[in-house]
C-alpha cells in the first residue's frame, strides 16, 4: 500500500517536474539565444521575463484549435500526443538519483531506444495527416532521418553497455563510480550526442521542419494546443537526450559534495545549454549532407568504437 | 570539425559583449529624417496642397493601399478630391515618395501608430495633410510646369517665353 | 498564328541580318511593327498612312550584304522590296531617333503629372523607347495659349510635337473644316481660327489620334482616372444602329470614358462624338437604383414620386409574381434599345402572343420590310469596311451623318477610292498619303445624296437631291428603271414637281452601273416604306445588271434589327387589346412609350392598365406612370447581345457591378420566371443559357450565341482580367467604408474577371478589354495586338453576321404593294440631329450642351458641289 503511494507520488512528481521544465525551457531557450546574439530576450513579463512562460502557455492554450478541412482528422489529432507520450514514457527508466526513478527496469536502455523510435510515428503521421505537401515532405524527411540515426544511436550505446555489463541505467551509473564513460567511450559519446540532436530534430538537424523551405514542415498545419504539444515534445526530447548523456557518459548523479540530484540536474542543464548553443551557432546542412554524414561518418565511427570496445573488454576480461 | 568548435566558441563568448537592444519605451532611438514611417501630404511654399492627383503614388504602391480621385478647381489646379491611405496595409516601402513628382507625399520618422481598431488606420486627406513643406523646401510643381493655373498664366512658369503670337508671320 | 498568305505573296527582307517574310504592299515601318520590332513613330497612323513628317522612324538601309555604311531612311516612307537589308538596332539610327525625340521635347511643358494623357501617352512611350531622359537645352521654352474647343475636347497646345496627325484626321478623314494649322516656322499652332466648339461630329477622335496630350477627353477630365486604374471591358455602342465596338472604363462605380475598340469591319479606328461622349447617361442623376413600388395602382395617372417607396429586389419580384398570377391578361412590351436576351426573356415570360416589339407602328412596319428585303436579297448588307471599299454610293433618304455617323464617315472614306485608283495607276503606294492626295487632285468616287434636308456629306457628293420622301422614292424607282427596264415605276407627281428626276436618275444609274462595288444606303429616316422599296429595287436592278450591289439600311437604335428579327406584335395592337379589356397588366422593358406613340394614346393605355411594371435605367415619362419600377442595368452594368443595322450580332460585356438592386433586364425576367415556377428554383440561368435557348427558338438568331467566346472560354486556363496589371488602390478603395476588403466578384456570365489576375496576353478581339503591350501604354498599343500584326486567324473578328441574302425575292417591290400612307407625304419628314435625336445620350451633359448649341445656331451644311480641300 505504502509502496504504491510512494510510486504514485514519484511518478506524478516527476511528471509535474518534467512538464514544468518543458515549459521553462521555452523561456530558457529564448533567453540563452538572446544571450548569444547580443540581445536581451524576453525580459518584460515578471522577474527576468520568467512569466513569459505563463504568457506563452496562455497564448497557446487560447488559440483556436483548428483542424484543416483537408486533414485526416483522427490521425491529425492523435499525432502530436504520440511524441509527448513516448518521450514521457522514456523518462520512466531514467534514474535521477539513487532510488529516484519511476521504474528500475533491467532493460532500461532498450526501453528508451524502443520508445524513442516510436517518436518517429508522431512526426510521420502528422506529416501525412496534414494533407499538405510541405507537411508530407517534412514527415518523409523525418522518417528517413530517424531511421538512419536510430541505427548508430543504438550502436553508440553498446560500448557503454559492454563496459557496464548491464542495460539497467542505474547499474550503468553505478559502473561509472571511478571513470565516467565519456573517457573510454568518447567516440560513443560524440556519436550519441549527434544522433540525439538528430532524433529530437533540433537545429542543425531540423530538416523535417526547415522553415525556409518547408514552412515548418510536419507541423505547418498545426495550431493551438496541438502545436503546443509538438513544442512540448521537442523540449522534453531535449531534456531526455541531455539526461541520458548525463546518465550514460557523465556518471549520472555521481559527484562529490553536492547531493546526487543536484549533480544530475547540473549535468543535464549543461547539455541543454549545449543544445541551445548549437542552435545559436550552426547552420542547417543540406538533406543529402545530413544523410551522408550519418551513414558515412557516424555509422563507421560507431562500429569502430564498438569493435574497439569489444576488443578491450575481451582483452581485459 | 574544428571550425564547428571555433564557431561554438565564438558564439559562446558573445554573451560577454554589450547588448545591441534598445529598451524602447524607456530609451528612444534616433530616427534620421529620411526614416520611412507615417506618410504625410505636404504643402508648397505658398501654403497650397502640393498633391496634384497624378495617381503615380497609387500606381507605385506594391500593396495598393493608396486610393485617390483627381479633381480640378475653377482655376485649373488639380488636387485630390479624396486621398486615402490604408495604413493597415501599408508596408512603408517609400515607393510612393519615390514616385511623387511634386514632393507632396513624404514619409516621416514616426512609427507610433498603434490602434485597437483597424479602421482607425485608414487615413483620409484631412489626416494626412500637414501645414508645412516637410522635408523638401521651396519646391512648387506649378511654378515649373507649363500649365496655366490660378494666378499663373502661360509663359510665366520657370524658363518660359511669353506665349507665341500665332498671327505674327515674322521670322 | 499561321499566315493566310502563301510564301509567294510575301517578300523577304533582312532586318539586322535576319530574314523575315513581309507583305509586299507595305512600308518598312508597318513591316517592322508587324514583325514586333519596337520602332518609334509619331505621324504614321494605320488609317492615315505615312507622310514622313516627324522623322522619328529612322532605320538604316544597306545596299547589299557588303555595304557596311548604309544610309538612314525614314522607314514609313520606304516601300519594302525583295532582299532589302536594313538595321533597326544600328547605333547611328538609334542615336538619330534619340536626337529627334530630344528636339521634339525641347519645348515640352513638363506637366505629365497633371496631363490627362499621362500613362497612356505615345510621346511618353516613344521617349522611353529611345532613351531620352534629360533636357540639355537651357534656353526658355516656347509657349502657346490654349483654345476653348467645346464640351468634348480639351486643348493644351504646349504639349504639341507638330506631327500633324490632328489636322490630317480632322480635315483629311473626317472632312471637318474648322481645325487647321496656323502661324509659321517653330510657332505652328493647331487649333481653330477662334475659340469655339469643334464642328465635326468626329472631333472626339482627336483624343486618340493625338500622340500626346494636346487634345484630351474633357468629359474624362471631370472624373479623371488614369488608364491603368480603369476597370474596362469590351462593349458595343448603344447610341445608334451601327454597333461600333468600344472599350468602356469604370472607376469607383461610375463610368469614366469610352475608347474605340478596333473592328476591321465596323468602326475600324474611329468613333463618333455621340458614341464616345454619350456614355455619361450611365452616371446620370436620373438613374433608377432601387426597385420601387407605389402602394396603390398607377391608374390614377397623377405624379406620385413622393409616394413611391423602395421595396428591394425580392419583394418586387414577389409582388410582380402576385400581380401576374391574378392578371386578366398580360402585355409585354420590349424595346429596340434593350438586348436580345432581355427582349427574348420578356417574350418567354409573357408568352409569344402577348409580346410586343415596342417599336412605333411606322417603324415596326419599316423594320419588318427591311428584314424581308435583307433576308430575301439579292443584295447583301455591307459592313462598314465594304462601304469604305465602295466605288459608288447612293444615299437614298437617310441623313446618315446624323443617324449613323460612322456610316457617313465610311461613305466619306469611300469617296477617296478614286484617288487610290489614280494613284495605283501611277504606281504610287497606297500608304503614301500626300502622294495619293496630290495625284488624285481632289478626284472623288461618285456619291449621290438624296435626302429631304441638307446633310453634312453633301460637300463630297457629286449631286445632292432635295425632295420629300415620296420624291426621293420616285427618284429611286426611276434609277432602278434606268438600270433595268423591267423595274416598276412610281409615276411622277401630278403637280409637276420633280421634273429633274429623270435626268438625274439617268446620271446616277450610269455611275452605279459603271461601278464595281456600288452601295445603296437607305434607312428608316424618312419613315417611308416607298423609299425602302426604291432602295431594294435599285439594288435588285444592279444585281441583275451585273455589279454586286450592296444595300445598307440605317436603323435608329442599337437593337432595332434585333427587335425586328425577334418579331412581336405592333404597339397599336397592344393599345387595342388594353382598350378592349383583354389585358389589364403591362410589363415594359427599357422603353419610353411616349417616344413611340402619341401622348394621348399612351395616356389612354396607361389609364386603362391596372398594373404597370416598368424596367428601365433612367426616369422618363413612362417610368412616371409605373406602379412597380425595376432598375435595369445599362450596357455598362450588364452583358448581352445587340444586332446592328448590318445584322451583325455583337456582345457587350459588363464593365462593373451595379449598385443597389440594379441588374440586367434578362436577369429580372429570369427571376420572375423562376418565382412564377416556370424555371426550376435553385438552378442558375446564365447569359450563355439564354442565348442558347434563343438560338433554339429562333434559328436565325442561333449564331448570336457565338458573337463572342462563351463564359467557359479560357486562355491557358485563365480568364481575361478587366483590370490592368497596374490597377491601383485595391486595398484602399473601399477602406473608407469598411477596412475589410471584399472578395472580388465572380462573373459566371462571361469569360472576363473582375480582377487584375488572369491572362496577360492578347485575348480574342471580342474579349479585348484594353490595348496594352510592354512599352506601349497608349492606344497605339493596338498596333501590337494580333488583329493588327496579322497573327489572328482562328478567333477572328468579334461579332457574327446573322443574315446572308437567300436570293429568294420573287421580284421587284411594286409601289402599289405598299400601304397608302406612304404614297403621299402629308407630314414633314423628321429632321435628325446627331446630338439630340437619341434618347440616352441626351442625358450626358456634354452631349446635351452640344444639342442646346445646335438649337441656338443652326448648323448649316454646305450643299452642292463644295470645293475640295
Amino acid at each position: 500500500m505504502n509502496e504504491t503511494v510512494m510510486v504514485l507520488i514519484r511518478t506524478f512528481g516527476i511528471l509535474a517536474a518534467l512538464l514544468s521544465v518543458g515549459g521553462l525551457l521555452i523561456w530558457l531557450e529564448r533567453r540563452l539565444l538572446a544571450l548569444w546574439q547580443e540581445r536581451y530576450g524576453p525580459n518584460r513579463v515578471g522577474p527576468f521575463g520568467l512569466l513569459q512562460v505563463v504568457v506563452d502557455m496562455v497564448k497557446v492554450l487560447f488559440k483556436e484549435d483548428w483542424v484543416p478541412p483537408f486533414a485526416d482528422r483522427p490521425v491529425f489529432v492523435v499525432a502530436p500526443a504520440i511524441i509527448v507520450i513516448v518521450t514521457l514514457l522514456s523518462f520512466a527508466v531514467v534514474p535521477f538519483a539513487p532510488g529516484l526513478a519511476v521504474i528500475d527496469l533491467n532493460i532500461g536502455l532498450l526501453f528508451f531506444l524502443g520508445m524513442s523510435s516510436l517518436g518517429v510515428y508522431s512526426v510521420a503521421l502528422a506529416g501525412w495527416a496534414s494533407g499538405s505537401k510541405y507537411s508530407l515532405i517534412g514527415g518523409l524527411r523525418s522518417s528517413a532521418q530517424m531511421l538512419a540515426y536510430e541505427v548508430f544511436m543504438g550502436l553508440s550505446l553498446m560500448g557503454v553497455v559492454m563496459q557496464a555489463g548491464s542495460f539497467d541505467l542505474a547499474r550503468i551509473v553505478e559502473a561509472q563510480q571511478d571513470t565516467w564513460f565519456i573517457v573510454p567511450q568518447f567516440f560513443g559519446f560524440i556519436v550519441f550526442l549527434i544522433a540525439g540532436i538528430a532524433e529530437t530534430h533540433r537545429l542543425p538537424f531540423d530538416l523535417p521542419e526547415a522553415e525556409s523551405e518547408l514552412v515548418a514542415g510536419f507541423h505547418s498545419e498545426y495550431s493551438g494546443l496541438k502545436f503546443g504539444l509538438f513544442f512540448l515534445g521537442e523540449y522534453l526530447g531535449i531534456t531526455l537526450i541531455s539526461s541520458l548523456v548525463a546518465v550514460l557518459f557523465l556518471g549520472g548523479w555521481q559527484g562529490p559534495w553536492l547531493p546526487p540530484l543536484a549533480w544530475y540536474l547540473a549535468k543535464t542543464f549543461l547539455f541543454i545549454a549545449l543544445f541551445i548553443l548549437i542552435r545559436a551557432t550552426l547552420p542547417r546542412p543540406r538533406y543529402d549532407q545530413l544523410m551522408a554524414f550519418g551513414w558515412k561518418v557516424c555509422l563507421p565511427v560507431a562500429l569502430l568504437n564498438l569493435l574497439a570496445t569489444g576488443a578491450f573488454v575481451l582483452l581485459k576480461g | 570539425m574544428l571550425s564547428i568548435l571555433k564557431s561554438l566558441w565564438t558564439v559562446l563568448v558573445t554573451m560577454f559583449r554589450k547588448r545591441v537592444t534598445i529598451q524602447y519605451p524607456e530609451e528612444r532611438p534616433y530616427l534620421p529624417p529620411r526614416w520611412r514611417g507615417r506618410i504625410i501630404l505636404s504643402r508648397d511654399p505658398d501654403g497650397k496642397e502640393r498633391c496634384v492627383a497624378c495617381h503615380l503614388c497609387s500606381a507605385a504602391c506594391p500593396v495598393d493601399c493608396i486610393a485617390l480621385q483627381a479633381a480640378e478647381d475653377e482655376t485649373g489646379r488639380r488636387y485630390p478630391a479624396f486621398f486615402r491611405i490604408n495604413f493597415s496595409r501599408c508596408i512603408f516601402c517609400g515607393y510612393c515618395e519615390e514616385a511623387c513628382p511634386t514632393y507632396a507625399i513624404q514619409l516621416t520618422p514616426d512609427f507610433e501608430m498603434g490602434e485597437y481598431l483597424r479602421k482607425n488606420l485608414v487615413y483620409e486627406k484631412e489626416n494626412l495633410l500637414i501645414s508645412g513643406q516637410g522635408k523638401y523646401h521651396g519646391y512648387s510643381f506649378y511654378r515649373v510646369a507649363g500649365l496655366a493655373v490660378g494666378g499663373k498664366d502661360k509663359g510665366e512658369a520657370q524658363n518660359e517665353e511669353k506665349p507665341v503670337d500665332v498671327k505674327s508671320l515674322l521670322p | 498564328m499561321f499566315s493566310v498568305l502563301s510564301v509567294k505573296d510575301m517578300v523577304t527582307i533582312y532586318i539586322d541580318s535576319k530574314p523575315y517574310e513581309v507583305k509586299p504592299d507595305q512600308n518598312l515601318l508597318q513591316a517592322c511593327l508587324t514583325l514586333g520590332f519596337d520602332l518609334p513613330y509619331f505621324c504614321w497612323h494605320p488609317a492615315m498612312h505615312s507622310v514622313g513628317a516627324c522623322r522619328q522612324c529612322a532605320v538604316k538601309l544597306f545596299k547589299d550584304e557588303k555595304d557596311t555604311r548604309g544610309r538612314i531612311v525614314m522607314s514609313c516612307m520606304t516601300p519594302v522590296a525583295e532582299g532589302m537589308r536594313l538595321s533597326v538596332d544600328d547605333a547611328e539610327a538609334r542615336s538619330f531617333r534619340a536626337s529627334v525625340i530630344e528636339w521634339l521635347m525641347l519645348n515640352h511643358p513638363h506637366d505629365c503629372p497633371v496631363c490627362d494623357e499621362g500613362g497612356e501617352c505615345h510621346l511618353q512611350d516613344m521617349t522611353v523607347m529611345t532613351g531620352h531622359v534629360y533636357r540639355r537645352k537651357r534656353f526658355p521654352k516656347r509657349t502657346h495659349r490654349n483654345q476653348y474647343l467645346g464640351p468634348f475636347v480639351n486643348h493644351e497646345m504646349n504639349r504639341c510635337i507638330q506631327c500633324y496627325r490632328c489636322v490630317r484626321f480632322y480635315r483629311g478623314i473626317a472632312g471637318g473644316r474648322d481645325l487647321n494649322v496656323f502661324s509659321c516656322h517653330d510657332n505652328v499652332y493647331f487649333g481653330r481660327h477662334e475659340d469655339g466648339a469643334l464642328e465635326s461630329e468626329f472631333s472626339g477622335n482627336l483624343v486618340e489620334v493625338c500622340p500626346t496630350g494636346v487634345f484630351t477627353d474633357k468629359t474624362l477630365k471631370r472624373h479623371y482616372t488614369r488608364k491603368w486604374d480603369l476597370q474596362t471591358a469590351p462593349s458595343v455602342c448603344v447610341h445608334c444602329g451601327v454597333g461600333c465596338n468600344t472599350i468602356a472604363g469604370e472607376r469607383y462605380g461610375s463610368l469614366r470614358r469610352i475608347l474605340n475598340r478596333h473592328h476591321r469591319d465596323v468602326n475600324s479606328y474611329f468613333l463618333c462624338d455621340r458614341g464616345r461622349f454619350g456614355y455619361e447617361f450611365v452616371n446620370s442623376e436620373k438613374r433608377i437604383r432601387s426597385a420601387t413600388c407605389l402602394p396603390f395602382s398607377a391608374s390614377g395617372g397623377k405624379p406620385h414620386g413622393e409616394e413611391s417607396r423602395k421595396i428591394g429586389k425580392q419583394a418586387a419580384v414577389d409582388q410582380i409574381t402576385k400581380i401576374l398570377a391574378s392578371a386578366k391578361g398580360v402585355i409585354g412590351i420590349g424595346s429596340p434599345r434593350a438586348s436580345l436576351e432581355t427582349n427574348f426573356l420578356l417574350r418567354k415570360l409573357v408568352g409569344p402572343e402577348n409580346f410586343f416589339a415596342g417599336l412605333s407602328d411606322t417603324e415596326h412596319r419599316l423594320v419588318a420590310r427591311i428584314v424581308a428585303i435583307l433576308r430575301e436579297g439579292p443584295a447583301r448588307t455591307p459592313s462598314l469596311q465594304d462601304i469604305r471599299a465602295a466605288d459608288a454610293v447612293l444615299v437614298l433618304g437617310e441623313d446618315a451623318p446624323n443617324t449613323a455617323p460612322l456610316l457617313a464617315l465610311a461613305i466619306r472614306q469611300s469617296v477617296r477610292n478614286k484617288q487610290f485608283e489614280i494613284a495605283a495607276k501611277m504606281r504610287l503606294p497606297a500608304w503614301d498619303d500626300n502622294a495619293v492626295r496630290n495625284s488624285g487632285a481632289g478626284a472623288r468616287s461618285p456619291l449621290f445624296v438624296a435626302t429631304p434636308y441638307a446633310t453634312r456629306i453633301d460637300d463630297i457628293a457629286l449631286r445632292a437631291f432635295r425632295a420629300d420622301p415620296v420624291g426621293i422614292a420616285r427618284l429611286g424607282f426611276a434609277i432602278a428603271r434606268e438600270i433595268e427596264p423591267s423595274a416598276p415605276e412610281l409615276p411622277l407627281a401630278a403637280d409637276g414637281t420633280g421634273q429633274d428626276i429623270p435626268a438625274l436618275a439617268r446620271e446616277i444609274a450610269a455611275f452605279l452601273k459603271a461601278a464595281k462595288h456600288p452601295v445603296i444606303v437607305s434607312g428608316t429616316g424618312c419613315l417611308n416604306e416607298q423609299v425602302l422599296a426604291a432602295a431594294a429595287n435599285i439594288s435588285r436592278a444592279l444585281c441583275l445588271a451585273g455589279p454586286s450591289a450592296q444595300l445598307s439600311f440605317v436603323l435608329p437604335e442599337c437593337n432595332t434589327l434585333g427587335s425586328g428579327l425577334l418579331g412581336g406584335r405592333t404597339l397599336d395592337e397592344a393599345f387595342t387589346r388594353m382598350q378592349d379589356g383583354l389585358a389589364d397588366t403591362v410589363i415594359i422593358a427599357e422603353n419610353d412609350l411616349y417616344r413611340r406613340a402619341g401622348r394621348r394614346e399612351v395616356d389612354a393605355f396607361f389609364r386603362k392598365a391596372r398594373h404597370v411594371i416598368v424596367l428601365d435605367h433612367l426616369r422618363n415619362p413612362t417610368v412616371e406612370r409605373a406602379e412597380i419600377v425595376l432598375p435595369a442595368a445599362t450596357f455598362a452594368e450588364s452583358s448581352g447581345t445587340l444586332v446592328s443595322s448590318e445584322a451583325r450580332a455583337q456582345r457587350f460585356f459588363q464593365v462593373f457591378l451595379a449598385e443597389g438592386d440594379v441588374q440586367a433586364g434578362w436577369e429580372w425576367f429570369d427571376d420572375l420566371q423562376r418565382s412564377m415556377g416556370k424555371q426550376p428554383p435553385g438552378s442558375e440561368t446564365r447569359l450563355d443559357d439564354v442565348t442558347a435557348l434563343l438560338g433554339r427558338e429562333f434559328p436565325l438568331l442561333a449564331p448570336a450565341s457565338s458573337a463572342a467566346p462563351p463564359a467557359s472560354f479560357r486562355v491557358a486556363g485563365q480568364k481575361i482580367p478587366r483590370q490592368s496589371h497596374r490597377f491601383s488602390g485595391r486595398t484602399a478603395m473601399t477602406a473608407g467604408a469598411d477596412v475589410h476588403e471584399p472578395k472580388p466578384a465572380d462573373d459566371a456570365d462571361t469569360a472576363l474577371a473582375y480582377s487584375m489576375e488572369g491572362h496577360e496576353g492578347a485575348p480574342p478581339p471580342a474579349l479585348t478589354p484594353r490595348y496594352w503591350s510592354p512599352g506601349w501604354n497608349s492606344v497605339q498599343a493596338l498596333g501590337k495586338s494580333p488583329q493588327e500584326t496579322g497573327e489572328e486567324t482562328n478567333s477572328g473578328e468579334s461579332g457574327v453576321r446573322l443574315i446572308e441574302p437567300t436570293g429568294s425575292a420573287p421580284g421587284y417591290i411594286g409601289p402599289e404593294t405598299i400601304g397608302s400612307e406612304d404614297w403621299e407625304a402629308t407630314v414633314a419628314p423628321p429632321r435628325y440631329r446627331i446630338f439630340g435625336s437619341e434618347e440616352l445620350s441626351m442625358q450626358a451633359p456634354a452631349i446635351a450642351e452640344m444639342a442646346r448649341r445646335a438649337e441656338d445656331i443652326p448648323r448649316q451644311a454646305t450643299g452642292g458641289n463644295a470645293s475640295h480641300e
